[in-house]
């Protein structure tokens, strides 16, 4: 038998099934391994054994019963600490919310639960999401498990890491302009950014609520197809939440690719990009085209545009968002005389250097006078950018690129220029200004053996093509190209 | 120079954040480097662009009307035990209204 923290999804469910090993006793074999790992590497933040256990009872329940088990049952899951868990300490990697108790679970976690999976516990991220190395969380970075001094990318690094160091099985992160699929790339482990709207958001605690998405991390992408299906779906509790069907992720995933268009944006290959990244990503477009697809060019021409034109509309929709931390209805307050100045102490001392910095940003571009100038160009743009992807869709059935232009790089090594850092998601910030799905999938590593990913994008609600390609890839051996 | 310290300190109070001398320095330089950068838009000519306010696409389906009737959480408590100083069921702040 195979060490657990190596399993997938099905493997759980073969070990559970044939009962070499009981739910609960897998659970505790996670949990070991948790307790020795996460000194080193940072990665949760909170665990929730008593909710799990219970969970984990129910299964095992369930098996001697003889009962069918539902599609993730007794899969150990990790949580994003953006998304809510009614009764775990959720802080968003933010003072401003430690101690936080969530009176709700996010709709995501209560689909997974009610298929089977079991909640160990909540990861590191950058706070509120803002960030691309984890370096921004209040509660120190998360470690890349690949390569400790190295990050493990943003803002989702934690549940990144879970997954790459076998601390879970699958996770799920949140992606606003790559924080899903970058520190997937980053680790070495398959990362799905939905369409927008595909799953609810309902319970994720939001920075920009037109870019936020729920997304998993897996071992494989059949794994990420499976939670896929479980979380996608319109939540009534989710207004932007989409009625469109959801087709079956996995029975599609084992059709050849023959004949497939993936379209190879010229746009996306240009200054700034790593030497080593662009030949494993080469040598991943080729593998594609071994396996059936037709490479065409596309254009993408607004594609330069996409990141002034995220950071302002990402920092407007935050600097709103964020004004309900005040220290009245949740986490620590700074007292002051009156009650704007507990307001503004309980804010200046409650959110860190990044979010203060977005906070500033999006107020500023919001305020009076400069509103036509950044937001409405912003949104202008992002128009933009949503027809060249429409109108590359014409042309190709799927689109390629590097996931992030380089790869992991050292902590501390580009926290002294915010704007070098956010410049390094110019790959991804464009899929989530069109509202496109988006998958990483490592293909390759570095001559120092860092991780690369190569982006699969599918026009919106075509995450089964996105998934489909991906799995050919992953079967194929992309991730030791 | 794109922004003073005074717009730093301007738009910290419309956002209520208390800011330390040295944070506004820094973020006056850093939202000075973006705005600058950010300026590249105004290469591109969107006087014909519609904005784009919503990603996916209003239709029945997508953007139904739900009754609108209450329905009862019943968490008040879990709620006031996760607030600084609730004085149930209130929250209580400084005092904003004199005698």
């Amino acid at each position: 038998m195979s060490a657990p923290a190596t399993w997938t999804i099905s493997e759980v469910q073969a070990a559970l099934d044939s009962r070499k090993i009981s739910a609960r006793e897998l659970i505790n074999e996670f949990y070991a391994r948790i307790e020795q790992a996460n000194p080193k590497f940072n990665i949760y933040l909170a665990l929730s054994p008593e909710r799990a256990f219970a969970q984990a009872d129910k299964i095992d329940a369930a098996i001697a019963a003889g009962d069918a088990l539902p599609p993730l049952a007794g899969v150990p899951l990790a949580v994003k600490d953006v998304i809510s868990t009614r009764g775990i300490p959720t802080t968003c990697g933010s003072r401003i919310l430690e101690g936080y108790k969530p009176p709700y679970d996010a709709t995501a976690v209560t689909r997974l639960e009610n298929a089977g999976a079991i909640v160990l516990g909540k990861t590191n991220c950058d706070e509120f999401a803002m960030g691309s190395s984890n370096e921004n969380s209040a509660y120190g970075p998360v470690r890349n498990p690949v390569a400790p001094d190295h990050v493990p990318g943003g803002s989702s690094g934690g549940s990144a890491a879970a997954v790459a160091a076998g601390l879970a099985v699958v996770s799920l992160g949140t992606d606003t302009g790559g924080s899903i699929r970058q520190p997937g790339s980053f680790c070495g482990v398959p990362a799905m950014n939905p369409s927008y709207g595909r799953v609810s958001r309902y319970g994720l605690i939001a920075y920009a609520s037109s870019l936020d998405r729920i997304g998993p991390f897996a071992r494989t992408v059949r794994d990420a197809a499976s939670v896929m299906s479980v979380i996608a779906g319109r939540d009534p509790r989710d207004a932007t939440s989409s009625g469109a069907a959801v087709p079956d992720y996995l029975s599609g995933l084992d059709r050849s690719l023959h004949g497939l268009r993936m379209g190879i944006p010229d746009d996306y290959f240009g200054e700034g990009i790593d030497p080593e990244v662009r030949e494993k990503i080469e040598a991943g477009i080729r593998l594609l085209e071994k396996l059936g697809c037709k490479r065409v060019s596309i254009r993408m021409p607004n594609t330069d545009y996409a990141i002034a034109a995220y950071y302002i509309l990402a920092t407007a929709e935050a600097s709103s968002n964020l004004a309900r931390f005040d220290g009245v209805r949740y986490g620590p307050r700074v007292p002051g005389a009156t009650l704007m100045e507990m307001y503004k102490k309980t804010r200046g001392r409650g959110f860190g250097p990044e979010v203060k910095r977005r906070i500033v940003l999006g107020t500023y571009v919001l305020s009076a006078g400069y509103y036509d100038a950044y937001y409405l160009k912003g949104q202008k743009i992002r128009a933009l950018i949503a027809r060249d992807f429409r109108e590359a869709f014409e042309k190709a059935d799927v689109i390629i690129t590097p996931t992030s232009p380089v790869p992991p790089f050292r902590l501390g090594e580009r926290t002294a220029n915010p704007l070098q850092m956010y410049l390094a998601d110019s790959y991804t910030v464009t899929g989530s200004m069109a509202g496109v799905p988006g998958i990483s999938i490592p293909s390759g590593k570095t001559s120092k053996g860092l991780p690369i990913g190569l982006q699969v994008y599918g026009p919106a609600f075509g995450e089964d093509r996105v998934l489909h390609v991906a799995h050919a890839f992953e079967r194929a051996g992309g991730s030791d190209l | 120079m794109k922004i003073s310290r005074d717009d730093v300190l301007k738009v910290a109070a419309l956002a209520n954040l208390e800011l330390t001398d040295a944070e506004v320095e820094t973020y006056r330089g850093q939202l000075d480097d973006i705005l600058t950068y950010i300026d590249k838009l105004n290469a591109i000519d969107t006087s014909s662009v519609e904005p784009m306010t919503q990603v996916v696409a209003a239709s029945a389906d997508d953007a139904p009307l739900r009754e609108d009737v209450v329905v009862r959480a019943d968490i008040i408590t879990e709620v006031l035990e996760g607030a600084p100083d609730p004085e149930a069921p209130y929250f209580r702040v400084p005092r904003v209204i004199e005698k």
